[in-house]
């Protein structure tokens, strides 16, 4: 059975879909990612999952129960990790962590050795007395995770988990989460506006409007915008362009940094490239395709530079 | 006794240590008390903006009360001929009530802050009622208010409060029901509106106006007839009234402070009572808001 299945699910908010008709299965164990600018309605079907907001139309499971009829079921089995900052900086690491304990109804006697736990595994053992507001914002987003899974839940939904972080703090976030699926079976449904790390999921859906634009595999999903651009620094540049053109049925074109190669997979073309080519070459990029070519790609839009700040 | 369905499938169940425990009436208490618990942290770690909030009843109490106490002719005889008493005296019901109403408005606006803050999504999915969420947090902010106002009571004695433990005890009680009530009025504001803006505008606005129609800094009797209405509608009124009556310190001036209903002056039981209905009234409404809140 699934961990998640969601079925012409929608939405709207004033006439307008934030949802449209989404479909969705995530396997249990797997890392699912949600991929899409901000607007996409991202937040809005993470809010539907986790029964916060109701469906207008469609329907939705988690871990077996419906998100509507038995939201109580389904709450006790996830966690959900918000975008905005959502511990209390008033109260020490271990009393946020215990206030989450209450809610959920656990038991007493288990929690010093769950907590503590959670707290080494997600390097705050140390802070554990410490007000939460004086956590920097990537240890407090570790609590987040961590609090998210105190009640042992079979699927953890992360809103932008590393929304806000310097790009130290966000690798440091991967690192544990990566580290907390060594430890433990669990299902990981992510929403994220960056590709990269889109990478670190199993299998991932695009996003648009409130529709799935496309889905699959990080590799599967790359290969379908064929939009890795090479970079070849040679001897004689035009010279080297056209026989590209011819060998390679690429599209190879000529600019001010050198010859510009747009081809499906540039890993792999690069040595094909080496032994073909008679000019000498002086240098080499490969350079993957972003968020933004597999929206152009798929939508013909950009996904704006506004959109990626927030 | 476990009342936890695990699914009987492949997804991966909660390990026992994390079961939930208990009948479900004892899981929303548990989760009230836990709440109700926060603000007590709250309170105890925000010494200072405590400070700040005591600081006007203060100066209202031993500077505006004594300056004007020089201007008033005490010796003259009172309603019914009776001693009047100091404004100090007068005074202090009122002031209690004023260091009560602000922080109890201000824990039911909480909630809005709250909403901005995400925290509330956060405690929306844990798998208890909306209801309890909102009782647990109010009664958290009514203790939190009373005890703020408890502060004052105890320096009661020197603006002429009998120093009777017993009285000072009864008082804290009548105080925790009107910080309770006024509460739940925040909180249905709260709810109703979405912008923590638009909320501590509408407490400024309202705020004033119900202090001085309250019978809070003096007589409402002296008002012109066609306020009646107004001052009988208003919650603080009966507050005032019910706390002055309990302390047993009279009213400066020829004319009543306290609500009369066409002629019969409800007793402070009455009073009281009529507070904590609308407490409960502001409950059940707000919670309806909430429970259909996305």
């Amino acid at each position: 059975m699934s961990a998640i299945v969601a079925e012409s699910l929608r939405k709207a908010y004033g006439g307008v879909a934030a949802v449209d008709g989404l479909d969705l299965t995530v396997a249990p164990g797997e890392m699912f990612g949600f991929l899409g600018p901000n607007g996409a309605g991202k937040s809005t079907t993470i809010a539907m999952l986790c029964t916060l907001t109701r469906p207008d139309s469609g329907h939705a499971s988690v871990a077996g129960f419906d998100v509507v009829r038995s939201s109580t079921e389904v709450r006790r089995l996830i966690g959900l990790v918000l975008q905005e900052s959502t511990t209390d900086g008033d109260l020490t690491l271990m009393e946020n962590l215990r206030l989450h304990d209450h809610l959920y109804g656990l038991p007493r006697r288990t929690f010093p050795a769950r907590a503590r736990h959670l707290l080494d595994l997600f390097g705050l053992a140390e802070r554990h007395d410490r007000l939460a507001r004086t956590l920097s914002g990537g240890m407090r987003r570790r609590l987040e995770i961590a609090r998210g899974l105190l009640h042992e839940p079979a699927v953890l939904f992360l809103d932008e988990p590393t929304a806000g972080l310097d790009p130290h703090s966000r690798a440091d976030v991967w690192n544990h989460i990566h580290a907390l699926r060594r430890d433990r079976p669990l299902t990981v449904f992510l929403t994220t506006h960056h590709l990269e790390e889109a990478e670190h999921c199993d299998r991932i859906l695009v996003l648009d409007r409130g529709r799935a634009v496309v889905r699959g595999t990080p590799e599967e999903l790359k290969a379908t915008v064929r939009a890795d651009v090479v970079r070849l620094n040679t001897a004689d540049d035009a010279r080297a362009a056209m026989r590209i053109r011819r060998d390679f049925a690429c599209d190879a074109t000529v600019d001010a940094q050198g010859v510009r190669v747009v081809t499906e997979n540039g890993a792999a073309l690069v040595p094909r490239l080496c032994a073909a080519l008679d000019t000498p070459i002086n240098a080499v990029h490969v350079s993957p395709p972003t968020l933004n070519d597999v929206f152009l790609h798929h939508t013909g839009r950009a996904v704006t530079e506004g959109e990626y700040l927030r | 006794m476990r009342q936890q369905t695990v699914p009987t499938s492949s997804t991966v169940p909660p390990v026992d240590d994390a079961l939930p425990t208990g009948g479900s009436l004892t899981r929303e208490l548990r989760a009230v008390w836990a709440l109700w618990q926060r603000e007590m942290l709250r309170l105890v770690r925000s010494r200072t903006q405590v400070a700040m909030t005591l600081l006007s009843p203060l100066l209202f109490l031993f500077l505006l009360g004594p300056g004007l106490d020089t201007m008033l002719d005490t010796q003259a005889p009172g309603a019914g001929g009776a001693d009047r008493g100091s404004y100090v005296a007068y005074l202090l019901p009122g002031i209690l009530i004023m260091a009560v109403q602000m922080p109890a408005l201000r824990a039911g606006g909480a909630i809005v802050r709250d909403r901005e803050a995400g925290l509330l999504r956060a405690t929306l999915v844990a798998p208890v009622r909306r209801d309890t969420l909102l009782v647990g947090r109010c009664m958290g902010g009514a203790s939190a208010a009373a005890l703020q106002a408890a502060l004052l009571l105890i320096l009661g004695p020197l603006a002429g409060l009998p120093a009777d433990p017993g009285l000072l005890l009864l008082l804290f009680g009548a105080m925790w029901l009107i910080a309770f009530s006024l509460t739940m009025l925040g909180a249905l504001a709260a709810v109703l509106v979405r912008r923590v803006e638009t909320f501590q505008a509408m407490l400024g606005m309202v705020t004033l106006p119900l202090v001085m129609l309250s019978g809070a800094l003096f007589p409402v009797g002296a008002l012109p007839g066609w306020l009646t209405p107004v001052i009988l509608a208003n919650p603080l009124t009966y507050a005032v009234d019910a706390i002055r009556r309990m302390a047993a310190v009279e009213g400066v001036g020829p004319v009543g402070s306290g609500p009369i209903w066409g002629g019969w002056q409800p007793p402070v039981a009455l009073e009281l009572a009529v507070m904590v209905l609308l407490g409960l009234l502001a409950l059940v409404v707000a919670a309806r808001r909430f429970n259909r809140m996305d």
